[in-house]
């Protein structure tokens, strides 16, 4: 058991340390730095410039928090304030099988509904001509995605606010909406930048349903309806393919390697908060 | 006693499905006294509270029957809206709950809601409550600090402040000393011993030496039911019932 737990507890910083080692081939030949902020990916010439990558990870995650951060919010205060408590019963299940839907399945239902609804209705209605495969049906998906995590974390702690704030505040004359807004919003506000947090490092990450809508274009997304082509798809579509150019595997790596820490970093930021409120209460 | 009564309750029982809370609760509480109710826990003396100002409303599975007039208005079946009449009465829970903002806005909070939002009148608002519940001094250097950095005590005198900015005519205090030192608990009874000039206080506790030292009134529970209600003299030197008896002896289990 002892063993078991030392593995699993090791597991990340073996992942960690493989990582670097395989990418330190790259980075000796390279500065870190170019590799981060250049946008000139031409394998063949042997220039790795991660920028594209990184930047439509950032566009992808974002824009789908941007969806899914506002939805959230509001459903876990209906649920939690608002709705009996059988709809929240109800609703528990509902969340989990949304949780636990594989991601191609989300992939393949961004193909036949979200693309064609972006190439054919949102972009003629705001007068593009786009082909659907974009930022934007990544982040729908995505968003689609990470909800049933973010709102399970926002129901939790909306549920743990004591009663005796709301008491406090309505005794006051306060509104039941007042006192949502003006107190209880405000009392869990950590505890939502956590759940958003979980969720951008979710997001981030998610690889396989991304990559089927999202273009895979190797040029810096400058809008919602552009392709991109996020780090997390650049790996997968790569990898074992195109191992016989020099470093590519390397880079690979290193791709790897930023996306590993930068989730790890948002993950353990988020938990950190929200121990941080647990202990307060 | 020759007094005026400020809450009149009658008939009121409260269900929680097939378990009765309440049962069949008849009592005046007379104006500007500290009436007492008294009794072990889980007999319904929060509850009762709770029900005083419509507080029961937030718990949909409580089912309320009967009649608690205030000023001559029946509140379990007014007209009236709720939150105008939750303001004639301010809450003191069991522990201090500051909202989450600074000390300055945890006074001004139920005066912005409704409607008073000038600077300087807020400010002289907060001032005024903040000397009402003796904590202006320790607190007047560093009002724009986040309330929760007060001491427990300092807490529970705050949320006095805030309640008494409303401009409440009556004080429902459900154990407020419960989780503070003795000193606070002190300075707590003395306050409210003087704010009786002006407030009807109804006070919750289980600490038989508080009550004996500021009670007029006394209303003793047990299981969901008043067993004996009168004057502290009545009460604590003649009393009629035999659980009461037991009770103020400490015999009681």
């Amino acid at each position: 058991m002892v063993i078991g737990l030392i593995v699993v507890i090791l597991l990340p910083f073996i992942l960690g340390i493989g990582l670097y080692l395989k990418s330190t081939m790259l980075l000796e030949n390279q500065s870190l730095f170019k590799l981060l902020f250049s946008s000139d990916w031409r394998p063949l010439a042997g220039k790795f410039g991660f920028l594209t990558f990184i930047l439509s990870s950032v566009w992808v995650t974002v824009v789908s928090l941007l969806i899914a951060g506002p939805i959230c919010l509001l459903t876990a205060i209906h649920l939690t304030q608002y709705a009996k408590t059988w709809v929240l019963r109800l609703m528990h299940p509902v969340i989990d099988i949304l949780a636990g839907i594989p991601s191609v399945i989300f992939g393949v239902w961004g193909i036949l509904i979200i693309v064609p609804f972006i190439s054919d209705y949102l972009g003629p209605f705001l007068g593009k001509q786009v082909s659907g495969y974009s930022i934007l049906a990544g982040s729908i998906v995505l968003a689609v995605m990470i909800i049933p995590f973010i709102l399970n974390i926002l129901i939790e702690v909306f549920k743990t606010l004591p009663d005796e704030l709301r008491e406090a505040s309505l005794s006051l004359g306060a509104t039941k909406w007042q006192t949502i807004k003006l107190v209880l919003v405000r009392k869990a506000f950590p505890g939502i930048i956590s759940a958003f947090g979980l969720g951008v490092s979710r997001a981030f990450g998610e690889t396989i349903a991304v990559l089927m809508v999202v273009g895979n274009v190797t040029t810096i997304p400058k809008g919602i309806f552009q392709p991109g082509y996020p780090l997390p798809a650049l790996i997968a579509n790569n990898y074992g393919e195109m191992l016989s150019i020099p470093m590519y595997d390397s880079a690979l790596m290193l791709a790897a390697l930023v996306l590993f820490i930068v989730v790890m970093l948002f993950n353990l930021g988020s938990r950190f908060a929200i121990s941080q409120l647990e202990e307060k209460e | 006693m020759d007094q005026k009564t400020k809450i009149t309750i009658s008939d009121l029982n409260l269900h929680i499905g097939k378990q009765q809370i309440l049962k069949n609760i008849n009592l005046e509480i007379p104006e500007k006294k500290i009436t007492v109710i008294l009794g072990p826990s889980g007999c319904g003396k929060t509850t009762l509270l709770k029900s005083l100002n419509r507080l029961t409303d937030l718990y949909p599975e409580m089912k309320v029957t009967g009649n608690i007039m205030i000023d001559n208005d029946d509140i379990l079946h007014t007209g009236e809206d709720i939150t105008r009449l939750r303001q004639k009465m301010g809450l003191l829970s069991q522990r201090p709950y500051p909202l989450p903002m600074n000390i300055y806005n945890n006074v001004a909070f139920g005066l912005r809601i409704s409607g008073r939002k000038k600077k300087r009148f807020l400010d002289k608002r907060v001032e005024h409550y903040l000397k009402m519940a003796n904590l202006w001094d320790e607190v007047k250097d560093r009002l724009k600090d986040p309330a929760s950095a007060l001491s427990i005590g300092q807490q529970q005198r705050l949320c006095l402040a805030r309640g008494l900015a409303v401009d409440p005519d009556i004080i429902l205090a459900d154990e407020p000393t419960s989780a503070l030192d003795p000193i606070s608990s002190e300075a707590i009874e003395k306050k409210f011993v003087e704010l009786k000039q002006q407030y009807t206080i109804v006070m919750v506790t289980h600490v038989l030496r508080q009550a004996r030292r500021i009670a007029d009134y006394v209303v003793f529970m047990y299981l969901g039911e008043i067993i004996e209600q009168g004057t502290a003299e009545e009460v604590f030197d003649n009393p009629k019932e035999e659980i009461t008896k037991q009770y103020l002896k400490g015999t009681f289990n």
